[in-house]
């Protein structure tokens, strides 16, 4: 058992706070991804609970004990770092075996541990070598082995792929994929700005902003249910269409009058006193297709075409000022530059938030309506 | 002295002006005497490759013409020196080599020789490593290692004349300038010529060319510290190592070069010392080195330039290994990777 709870957690340098207050509760073998934009204090978040940084208050417990005094070594955790931080002077084999070095275990205990992480990774070839006669694939493995060879009960990853090349970075994301299924009991927590890398690794995700947790949910969770502006925009690529709208009607489905004074259906509640207020309202590129019928949501000119192949990415001036709405349509679709498009979507795939970027769909946001 | 800076200013435009004049007019000269332009084809090309093979000798020639002469000649010319009598005429095989085996003063300059080996490229390199990683942690870092660092601008001779005084002796019962046994009487000792202590002067000595490197160590480990990358560090401590282990398993193994290469030219510099034995006591009171005694054969007491090449040549044969060592290591440290 290895749950991971943060109360209250937060981390400041003088009179710059990074985190201000992070509440998270962590089960027992979950593969929990940081996601947010660089700066937003998810290395920080990370590093407090490696013990590399100090917690300026609040509480981190690892397994039910207070560890905000615990020295990193003796926390139960293995740290993967962004730049490998392989010992240049030390060959793989001893790279992966200091850490039991230093801990005074029995050499043959050493051994046995070492030489199973290495054909876990598949570099008992290369034990012999040192760091530089490697290439960064296998660097980066030698430090996931050093990793496993401490048997932590929480693994931390700190942008692992961010030096990697782009097909390496796809080879290695399965790697590091199935080497948590092999470690069900595992705790991981895996930091990365790459939203990619969150949606297809994570049990759940938690994503931050300015040292806040915006949102904290299943990948499908958040693309669906995005509980407000910034995680909506920020999952998903091409980022979520939001234009301005205000609700005409409010109750167990709220109308909304939006660009152009069309008027929309979304089948999520609002409460009487929303009526009239400015909200926004946003759909995915991907979940509006050219509508066929009378009705549609969206028309406008094509402003400029992406062919990526099977799909294509189609951005139409609605007259939203200088901000074209972004549309994904099938590759083999023909749009033509110039030509005027009319767009439409499912009514369960749009979205609506508050004055304040808050979701209606989830609870919250109720309360803050002007 | 206006003459002086004028005379050198004038000496420093011409032999600026003689560089550039040189340089200039040799390329020149090579393209009117193999002109590759107004020829055609076949013999443009041969112009031009006769260019090619002469141009480097041209720009190199002189370096090393001047090399030839102020470096190698004089290492042959001592070499034949050394089997060579008093007045440099009369060929006397091996007997200045036998006489230095068993001259008291040349084996006492030996044994100094070795215990200043021993002492301060250690002494230089364990201060230099430490000072630079103390002042690495704290704010007035920068200060202390521009005060440690201030010695080394100070000519051997200058900083001989400020230890001199501060090992300067009074009688006792006096007033004492120097600081030492100035503090030494306060404490209600009694003062000492420290310079005339046989051995432990040795040491005294040495201190001032540890006072003087020490800085030089201190700055190049620094720098190789900083090299030292933060995550390697991190990552000792999530395995457990403790600040001593992390210092010496991880820091340490890192820098090893560097402080090789700090270790051997220190090395290198003690095996020459002389400056700061001719200033203090002059080889007096058993405190002789090699180069010290080799000054004193060759241009004292009347000059044997065979004895004096003898021992020159014996500081060169203890040297010559080192700065190979030396100088493969810094081009390991530069070049590797």
């Amino acid at each position: 058992m290895a749950d991971l709870t943060l109360r209250q957690v937060k981390k400041s340098y003088g009179s710059v706070h990074i985190l201000h207050g992070i509440d998270l509760d962590i089960k027992s073998g979950e593969f929990i991804v940081f996601v947010g934009p660089s700066g937003c204090g998810k290395s920080t978040l990370l590093r407090t609970i490696a013990g590399l940084e100090e917690i300026s208050s609040g509480e981190l417990s690892i397994a039910g004990e207070r560890v905000n005094d615990v020295p990193p070594s003796k926390r139960g955790i293995a740290m993967v770092f962004q730049s490998y931080a392989l010992y240049p002077h030390m060959t793989v084999y001893d790279n992966m075996a200091f850490g039991m070095k230093i801990a005074r275990e029995d050499k043959a205990e050493i051994d046995r541990r070492v030489k199973q992480a290495a054909e876990i990774l598949q570099l008992t070839r290369y034990l012999d070598r040192l760091p530089r006669a490697l290439s960064g694939g296998q660097r980066q493995r030698v430090a996931i082995g050093r990793a496993i060879v401490r048997n932590p009960k929480v693994f931390l990853f700190d942008e692992p792929l961010s030096n990697l090349d782009a097909a390496l970075r796809v080879a290695t994301r399965i790697e590091i994929a199935k080497l948590k299924e092999s470690m069900p009991g595992t705790t991981m927590i895996y930091v990365t700005h790459d939203q990619v890398e969150a949606m297809t690794l994570a049990d759940r995700i938690v994503v931050l902003k300015d040292g806040h947790i915006e949102q904290v949910g299943t990948p499908m969770d958040l693309y669906k249910k995005p509980g407000n502006l910034f995680v909506a925009q920020f999952i998903g690529s091409p980022a979520m269409n939001i234009s301005p709208a205000t609700v005409s009607k409010a109750g167990k489905t709220t109308i909304v009058e939006h660009v152009g004074g069309r008027k929309a259906t979304v089948p999520i509640a609002s409460p009487a006193k929303a009526e009239g207020a400015a909200i926004s309202f946003g759909v995915r590129p991907e979940d509006l297709f050219i509508a066929t019928g009378k009705d549609y949501l969206f028309e406008g000119k094509v402003d400029y075409v992406e062919q990526l192949g099977e799909v294509q990415l189609v951005y139409v001036d609605i007259g939203r000022g200088d901000q074209p709405l972004v549309t994904k349509l099938p590759g083999n679709v023909e749009v033509a530059r110039g030509s005027i498009l009319k767009l439409a979507a499912n009514a369960e795939d749009l979205h609506i938030f508050d004055g304040n970027g808050h979701s209606f769909a989830l609870n919250g946001a109720v309360a803050e309506v002007a | 002295m206006a003459a002086q800076i004028f005379s050198a200013i004038f000496v420093i435009l011409v032999g600026v002006g003689g560089c550039v004049a040189y340089f200039w007019g040799a390329n020149k000269l090579l393209d009117i005497v193999f002109p590759s332009r107004g020829v055609t084809g076949a013999a443009a090309v041969d112009n031009l490759r006769r260019q090619g093979f002469i141009r480097p000798w041209l720009f190199v020639g002189p370096a090393l013409l001047i090399l030839t002469v102020y470096l190698i000649y004089p290492v042959v010319e001592t070499l034949r020196l050394s089997f060579m009598d008093r007045g440099g005429t009369g060929f006397v095989g091996f007997a200045n080599y036998e006489w230095a085996l068993g001259d008291r003063e040349f084996r006492n300059s030996i044994l100094n020789n070795v215990l200043w080996l021993a002492v301060v490229p250690a002494a230089c390199t364990f201060l230099g490593l430490v000072i630079a990683v103390l002042t690495d942690r704290i704010w007035w870092g920068t200060i202390a290692k521009s005060l440690i660092f201030l010695p080394l601008a100070i000519s051997f001779v200058g900083a001989s004349v400020i230890w001199k005084f501060i090992y300067e002796y009074r009688g006792d019962g006096q007033v004492q300038i120097g600081i030492l046994n100035a503090i030494v009487q306060f404490f209600g000792g009694a003062p000492q010529v420290w310079i005339s202590i046989p051995f432990w002067n040795n040491f005294f000595l040495m201190i001032i060319l540890i006072w003087i490197q020490t800085g030089f160590a201190m700055v190049i480990l620094s720098s190789a510290l900083r090299g030292i990358p933060e995550e390697t560090l991190e990552a000792a401590v999530i395995d457990g190592a403790n600040p001593f282990q992390i210092f010496w398993k991880i820091m340490i193994p890192q820098i090893w070069g560097t402080i090789a290469v700090v270790w051997t030219t220190i090395t290198i510099l003690v095996l020459k010392v002389f400056d700061i034995v001719l200033t203090m006591t002059n080889g007096q009171w058993n405190s002789q080195v090699l180069a010290n005694l080799m000054f004193d054969w060759m241009f004292r007491g009347g000059g044997d330039f065979g004895r004096g090449a003898t021992i020159a040549i014996v500081i060169m044969i203890a040297v010559v290994p080192i700065m190979i060592w030396n100088i493969r290591q810094a081009n390991r440290e530069t070049g590797g990777h």
